[in-house]
């Protein structure tokens, strides 16, 4: 540092560890609720310390029917998720490498064109054309399937540009090297550029499945059977009851569950999450 | 568009490695999107069989209709207050970190892993611990400061309570690029500064801020961009738009006007203005990557 300065030391501590207070504050009641009783809430405020219910809470949830709420077992909703998340991040990353291996490796006719397509996808979220997309899926008749949750969001400008910006940083040598020792443009693909753009892949993956895991609206839209249901989307749905009070214990004990495998993925691989973010931005 | 000095011959490689791609997008994104246009020129009849061809009048009456410019203003209060908050939050634990030089590390990872929860279940976290009858703060702001939170009937506490809620998710991801802004100012200038005599407000206002400003630009773009389409699911959870459209910002309108109110002409048109919308936000962002806007 610049000088020496205690108080700014002192200070600097100060905020950061209230800052890491504040960030983990929700997160923590979540987890204290869900080691309670159901009547742990009836009364008074949400408990601060943790209770003694926390086994029943969770095997609770993964046994399903507790209430007319909690009738999809959180074993199935958690298995969608992941079949998400997953193909969703392998998905995008094979159809935008292959896409950027064209635009960059190939000149062809309407090469513009195609890559202005692709760059037009960046600027039109779900969330804007709700209406008709939704129409789409369901003339498709790709409600109610994996394929539906899955397939209509791969299509990604970012993953393609990122690619795209990897393989131009590739010496042409290269290529040349390759073209001389006589192999053709997919075996160069196949032996040059995916080992070559490892690290890139990697990072990638790991943002593109926390991106697939917290998809919700999506889900909201084409799962209307309960066998299809993704645990983000579902969370909502419980915590919605009419007449009777929430099941508090058990709706923070699905949150916690919904939080845990993308929080575990950015913790253990803080390294390729932080390259992955940085470089999807660039 | 740049390519390579050599490039392969083949002539329908190409189209067929590009395949997969162009269809997704052409069906999923730019029918759609056509779709949207299409229909914010038609109006559907009661029964959903006839469509009549009413030009720009679904975009006159939204234009009309004071819940649209209530939409309008509550998207705008909502965008600032978390973009500031958000911004700011992040903004002076970035700057902390920076003073760090052991413990940085471990700060941060503290700090990121927001940014994996979903803003759906950011949403629902934060409506548990503001519920009125057993959350937490409401219990807080009732015994220390006397004030009776209620988000379900005041449109003011509604709006504080989605704010926290978004800006919340987005404190890690503006976190890990104001750190990364702060490692690239050369520490020479601040010795050189320091060295004159200036004190360290004085060095944040007058070197390492403006030296900041293309790092913040980007995030302010990114995070606008953030808090008109991808708080559906911080409102969905929580308000639902509620109470008295108190937070029913423009993205969620569209999803209620459209699914709910079936009101499929203006829920188009609503779309329309929203794509405008995104492209001239996005084109913004574009603009800046190519240029990394220099001072």
């Amino acid at each position: 540092m610049v000088e020496n300065q205690r108080w700014l030391d002192y200070l600097a501590h100060a905020v950061l560890i209230l800052g890491v207070v504040i960030v983990a504050f929700p997160v923590y009641v979540a987890v204290i609720a869900s080691t309670h009783e159901p009547t742990a809430f009836t009364s008074g405020t949400i408990p601060l310390l943790p209770g003694a219910n926390a086994v029943e809470t969770y095997s609770g949830v993964f046994e399903g029917g507790i209430a007319a709420q909690m009738s999809v077992p959180i074993g199935v909703m958690l298995t969608n998720s992941m079949i998400m998340a997953l193909a969703i991040a392998f998905g995008k990353i094979v159809i935008s490498i292959l896409s950027a291996f064209a635009i960059v490796y190939f000149r062809f006719p309407f090469r513009v064109l195609a890559f202005w397509m692709i760059f037009i996808t960046l600027m039109l979220p779900v969330e804007v054309r709700i209406v008709p997309t939704f129409e789409v899926i369901s003339n498709l008749n790709m409600l109610n399937s994996y394929t539906g949750l899955t397939v209509p969001l791969m299509a990604s400008a970012t993953a393609t540009f990122l690619f795209r910006q990897v393989f131009l940083t590739i010496p042409d040598e290269m290529m040349e090297a390759a073209r001389i020792d006589g192999a053709g443009p997919m075996k160069f693909f196949k032996d040059i550029l995916l080992p070559m753009s490892q690290t890139n892949i990697a990072a990638l993956f790991v943002i593109l499945f926390i991106y697939g895991w917290n998809q919700y609206l999506w889900p909201i839209l084409v799962t209307t059977d309960d066998s299809y249901q993704t645990i983000v989307a579902g969370i909502k749905r419980m915590a919605d009851v009419v007449d009777s009070e929430p099941l508090w214990n058990s709706i923070m004990s699905v949150t916690v569950l919904a939080m845990l495998p993308p929080v575990a993925v950015v913790i253990f691989m803080q390294r390729l999450f932080v390259k992955g973010l940085v470089d999807s931005e660039k | 568009m740049q390519t390579k000095r050599t490039i392969f011959g083949n002539k329908g490689l190409p189209y067929l490695l590009l395949a997969p791609q162009l269809i997704i997008t052409g069906i999923f994104f730019l029918w759609p999107a056509a779709q949207a246009v299409r229909q914010s020129f038609l109006r559907e009849d009661a029964f959903g069989l006839n469509f009549t061809f009413v030009g720009l009048r679904n975009y006159e009456r939204l234009l009309d209709s004071p819940e649209y410019l209530n939409a309008i203003k509550v998207t705008v209060i909502f965008s600032i207050s978390t973009v500031i908050l958000a911004l700011g939050v992040s903004l002076v634990l970035a700057l902390a970190v920076d003073r760090m030089i052991r413990s940085g590390r471990a700060y941060t990872t503290l700090l990121v892993w927001p940014y994996a929860v979903a803003p759906a279940v950011a949403g629902i976290l934060w409506w548990f611990i503001f519920n009125p009858t057993i959350g937490i703060m409401p219990y807080i702001l009732e015994n220390w400061f006397g004030y009776d939170w209620n988000h379900l009937l005041t449109p003011s506490d509604a709006m504080i309570l989605v704010v926290v809620a978004a800006a919340w998710k987005q404190i890690s991801y503006n976190f890990l690029f104001f750190v990364a802004g702060l490692q690239s100012i050369p520490n020479s200038l601040r010795e050189a500064a320091a060295i004159d005599g200036a004190g360290p407000f004085k060095r944040f206002w007058t070197i390492t801020l403006p030296l900041l400003s293309p790092t913040t630009f980007f995030l302010l773009v990114v995070n606008i961009v953030y808090t008109l389409f991808e708080t559906f699911a911080v409102i969905d959870a929580t308000t639902e738009g509620g109470p008295a459209q108190a937070t029913n910002i423009l993205v969620y309108k569209v999803f209620r006007d459209g699914f709910v109110g079936l009101n499929f002409g203006s829920s188009a048109a609503q779309s329309v203005i929203l794509m405008g919308l995104v492209i001239v936000l996005t084109v913004i962002q574009f603009r800046f990557v190519e240029r990394r806007v220099t001072y």
